[in-house]
């Protein structure tokens, strides 16, 4: 009877087996032919898919702006030169990130999951994030120009509000990773909200939150340097001016100029971080 | 020893204090720079409110308009993605220590993934309409060199985490280089780059959006005409748009991710 029993089950178990396979076999090819067909629609779809004849006359001309870069353009005793403009482009970074880190503290403590008695509050607060994070600084900054005007405002206020999307969901990680129980004690010793507040949650959660702002600086520098692209400031412009007036050697020195302030900035700024954590 | 600890603590204390003036310097230089004050946000927000206010509601008739474009922008991420992520694969095996054994050459590839990886993709694209024209092949471009440094430096950070075990056991009964990469590395790393490359994708389909500013193809264009002629509730209705796609292709996304590793 036990013996009869056990091969049941036996046979019971190879069928799951089987029938799990075939599952995985299925899914496996329905994948593929999904895949397939994304691509097949995706290529099928750029019909003109085809490169212009001047394509390598103006890569070469290009490359040689590359090659050949305006140095003179670093500093022009008129003020309006590469410097400047790096350096215009560096304080919006700075302005929209303090904004951003300032705004974040309290959209973090909404979203954070162990800060609110009720899980529909902290939910809301991630969703209010996660729609401010789909909005592109781009966009931002264009409704912003057309709310404040041209110029670095505009910029400041774009990256200020949408690094918020970011960094408040950061920060809200950073006081959800955290241990509470220091909070609880001082509860338990009569502290009232604003003291357990400020001496047990902040100061655990301050290291963290100055890592998650720098990063983010170095992010909102790259951010900074298309923003002038659309009116909002810093070096876009001047980069949007020489590569439609075709001075490539201005191009060139332009992106050299970027390339060599996002890399300083992410060296100095991952220094700090390093200590920081 | 009570010295001390008051010695390090005043130390400590001078070190915040001189962050906080050099923040403060640095945000009141930046000020300068700019020329913001407090004043302009006291006078800009209120702005910025009737701005957005202006926005509602959405002319949500508009959307047939915009299919077409949204798809194209959604094909450059995807044609963008595939090419970046075939070319990271040589790169990712050169910047890897475990791998490359020559210090020069994956500094070397590393150097220059660090170099990729400074250019916001909308400068790319910016740099590729003057070479391939205006439409979407300047976008593929851009999105390709994007995701290439993107891919390429999550992928070599887990290529050198990988288990040395089967590398050796390999080396021993005589694999070539070939071999060696195809069946002790390739197999370690297959689903985390999978992985990298879905998040590549997640990130360039918000590249895309913006791509047709610069005339490099997809959305970016259609919404620029309707934000410069101040067609507000137009131009909500096409975020809207981009919000549902991108978040379904992030909720996609991240499923796919989730189950790979």
């Amino acid at each position: 009877m036990s013996r009869e029993s056990n091969h049941k089950r036996d046979v019971a178990i190879a069928k799951d087996i089987q029938r799990q396979l075939l599952k995985k076999r299925i899914m496996k090819w329905t994948s593929l032919f999904v895949v397939i067909f994304l691509y097949i629609w995706a290529f099928k779809g750029m019909k003109d898919f085809h490169i212009g004849k001047n394509a390598v006359k103006s890569m070469k001309a290009i490359l040689g702006g590359f090659i050949h870069p305006d140095w003179d353009y670093i500093i022009e005793p008129g003020g309006e030169d590469l410097i400047h403009a790096l350096m215009d482009t560096l304080a919006i970074a700075v302005l929209g990130t303090f904004i951003s880190a300032v705004l974040s503290v309290p959209f973090a403590f909404w979203a954070a999951r162990n800060m609110s008695k009720h899980k529909w509050i902290s939910s809301t607060g991630k969703f209010v994030l996660a729609t401010i994070r789909v909005f592109p600084e781009l966009i931002m900054a264009i409704i912003f120009v057309s709310a404040v005007g041209l110029g670095p405002f505009a910029g400041i206020l774009a990256l200020g509000f949408h690094s918020v999307g970011m960094l408040g969901k950061l920060f809200a990680e950073a006081i959800e990773n955290k241990d509470l129980s220091s909070r609880e004690a001082l509860i338990a010793s009569g502290a009232n909200k604003i003291q357990t507040f400020w001496l047990a949650v902040i100061p655990q959660v301050l290291p963290e939150f100055l890592s998650y702002t720098l990063y983010r600086f170095e992010i909102s520098v790259r951010a900074a340097t298309i923003l002038g692209i659309v009116g909002a400031g810093g070096i876009g412009a001047p980069l949007i001016f020489a590569l439609q007036g075709h001075t490539w050697d201005r191009v060139g020195i332009i992106f050299i100029g970027i390339v060599v302030m996002v890399t300083m900035i992410d060296y100095i700024s991952g220094a700090i971080r390093k200590r920081l954590v | 020893m009570e010295i001390d600890v008051i010695k390090k603590r005043r130390i400590g204390r001078m070190k915040i204090i001189l962050s906080i003036i050099l923040l403060i310097l640095l945000l009141w230089g930046s000020g300068y720079r700019t020329n913001i004050s407090l004043y302009d946000f006291f006078v800009g927000i209120p702005n910025i409110w009737s701005t957005l206010l202006d926005m509602f509601p959405p002319d949500l008739g508009y959307f047939h308009y915009v299919i077409g474009p949204m798809l194209e922008t959604i094909r450059i991420a995807i044609i963008g993605t595939t090419f970046g992520g075939l070319l990271s694969i040589p790169i990712v095996l050169l910047s890897s220590r475990n791998v490359t054994r020559s210090p020069l050459l994956f500094y070397t590839a590393r150097f220059i993934l660090n170099l990729i990886r400074t250019i916001p993709e909308l400068l790319l694209a910016a740099l590729f309409v003057p070479i391939f024209g205006i439409g979407p092949i300047a976008g593929i471009f851009a999105i390709t060199i994007f995701s290439l440094g993107v891919i390429a430096k999550l992928a070599y950070e887990s290529v050198e985490a990988i288990d040395p075990g089967p590398l050796e056991a390999m080396t021993a009964v005589g694999a070539n280089k070939i071999q060696w990469i195809f069946f002790g590395v390739v197999p370690q790393v297959a689903a985390n780059y999978m992985s990298y490359f879905l998040y590549s994708f997640e990130i360039n389909i918000r590249a895309a959006v913006i791509l047709g500013y610069v005339g490099a193809g997809g959305i970016g264009l259609i919404l620029n005409n309707v934000l410069a002629s101040y067609q507000y509730s137009r131009a909500l209705s096409i975020i809207l748009f981009t919000l549902v796609v991108v978040t379904m292709i992030d909720a996609i996304s991240n499923k796919i991710r989730e189950k790979l590793l």
